[in-house]
């Protein structure tokens, strides 16, 4: 019961703050209000117990990716670069469409179905702690597609080595 | 029942540590004083033992001032951020065996979610209240918690990969009772890591740039008045307190001491934060302030490199011991 009144609160809060995040027309509270979303789908990871995943959520997502948006955000002049057009610039046409793929969701919501039940109960997990389950299945099961993850990030990190290398040239 | 036992618990943590707030900025005055030839507060109460509740009174009564361009939700918003935060992560810390208020599994990491969180209270208050020198102070802080919170976490890995767990009080339990047991030998880069981190995360001396007065007035929190100024001060040594009991939780050993203290067992852990907040006042009378380029520096090509040099030895040292 109380799982369930705290899964729905989560939800619903994911909802409204996507919602203001688009509509919001200042880019900062549309940051902020993302800021809430990945606060409650650190709620959402927690229902589940996966701890583990929660903290990170906060501590990456909200932590670190939304503070370097912030600063992008507080680099560009606010007024002058955003002035985007609509992309649909009839409201008629706008409606007719957001409503039609909204009856396309609603459509295909039961097809959903749930995966196969794997090794790890909650008794399991719970007794051996969130955080080793998951580095157990992350180090042995499921190693080779975590180097490929690690490497995908060094070729990022390498990559915004050589830009920032290059302007530096120019500038010279 | 249970509800009103943890409220109540809440409660009296709340008025303990607001008070160590009041007195610890009393000390940090008195101890600058005699380091540098002065006596410090003394007019108010017997050598000035009354200064930080006047202070107190002072700061409640004052008008609250809210600048006409300013941002006035986010302004206002700020503080409550930043105390919020920090108070939040006082639930975790064990301050003795069992006198915990929420004895988590993850206890570490949530200490770090919320550092990470209280960030967005200095960056926000330096953005809305739309001031140059809060601008720069709140941008200098950006970056300067966004660099220092890498070799943070990471130099508590080492701590971490030893006792196998993100729990607090399994961390101290892991140490042991004796004086050589605890992680402060086998850890010593990464606690010389943590503790520059630890400076330059709650901003102080000689990494306080992002109130540095002689630039910028006082930084971020330059447009506060009142109260909502005493939220940020607030905030700022229950961030001090919270990172010295991270160090001594996680280098010192907690609650162990020589020998257990009856009826009052947090007393060695208290008494090792109060050797912590002596450090911060001592490095604050002693130390210059680092230049900007000179802080970015060594976080990003001292530290970070330390701090993975110490968790490669921790491995080593686990997978051969």
């Amino acid at each position: 019961m109380l799982n369930q009144f705290a899964f729905l609160y989560c939800a619903s809060v994911i909802i409204g703050t996507a919602l203001l995040a688009v509509r919001f027309k200042n880019p900062v509270y549309s940051v902020l209000s993302v800021l809430v979303l990945f606060f409650h789908m650190g709620g959402l990871y927690l229902l589940l117990n996966a701890e583990f995943i929660a903290a990170v959520q906060v501590i990456v997502y909200a932590g670190a990716i939304l503070v370097l948006y912030l600063f992008v955000l507080f680099l560009v002049s606010l007024k002058d670069e955003i002035k985007i057009d609509r992309f649909v610039n009839n409201r008629r046409l706008a409606t007719a469409a957001s409503v039609g793929f909204g009856i396309c969701l609603l459509y295909i919501i039961p097809s959903f179905k749930l995966g196969a039940k794997g090794d790890f109960t909650v008794e399991r997990i719970t007794n051996l702690t969130h955080t080793k389950a998951m580095g157990f299945e992350l180090y042995s099961t499921f190693l080779l597609p975590f180097e490929v993850a690690g490497l995908i990030l060094l070729i990022a990190v390498i990559g915004g080595l050589v830009l920032a290398r290059k302007e530096d040239e120019v500038q010279k | 029942m249970q509800i009103l036992i943890i409220l109540l618990q809440i409660v009296i943590l709340l008025a303990i540590v607001l008070l160590h707030v009041a007195y610890t900025t009393y000390f940090e005055r008195k101890v600058i004083g005699h380091m540098q030839v002065r006596l410090g507060p003394m007019t108010v109460g017997w050598h000035g033992l009354l200064q930080p509740i006047a202070d107190g009174i002072k700061s409640f009564f004052k008008e609250d001032i809210i600048p006409e361009q300013a941002d006035k939700p986010l302004f206002l918003l700020a503080p409550v951020i930043c105390l919020v935060t920090m108070l939040a992560s006082l639930a975790v810390l064990p301050f003795a065996k069992g006198w915990v208020l929420a004895d988590i599994n993850i206890g570490l990491l949530f200490i770090f979610a919320m550092s990470s969180l209280a960030s967005y209270g200095i960056i926000l208050a330096g953005w809305a209240s739309n001031s140059k020198y809060t601008f720069l102070g709140g941008m200098r802080s950006m970056a300067q918690v966004i660099s220092y919170e890498i070799p943070m976490g990471m130099s508590l890995i080492g701590v971490m990969m030893l006792s196998g767990s993100l729990n607090l009080t399994e961390i101290v339990n892991s140490q042991g009772g004796s004086l050589f047991s605890i992680y402060l030998f086998p850890q010593i880069i990464g606690f010389f890591v943590f503790f520059v981190a630890m400076l330059a995360e709650t901003n102080r001396v000689p990494f306080d740039l992002p109130e540095a007065e002689t630039e910028l007035v006082s930084g971020y929190i330059t447009e506060y008045s009142g109260m909502r100024y005493a939220m940020f001060f607030m905030a700022e040594y229950i961030g001090m307190m919270v990172m010295a009991s991270i160090g001594t939780v996680c280098f010192l050993g907690g609650w162990n001491g020589p020998f257990p203290i009856p009826f009052f067992p947090p007393f060695w852990f208290i008494l090792k934060v109060y050797g912590f907040l002596f450090l911060f006042i001592w490095i604050r009378a002693t130390l210059p302030r680092y230049r900007y380029d000179q802080l970015m520096e060594l976080g990003w090509k001292l530290l970070i490199p330390l701090a993975l040099l110490n968790i490669f030895l921790t491995g080593l040292f686990k997978a051969f011991f």
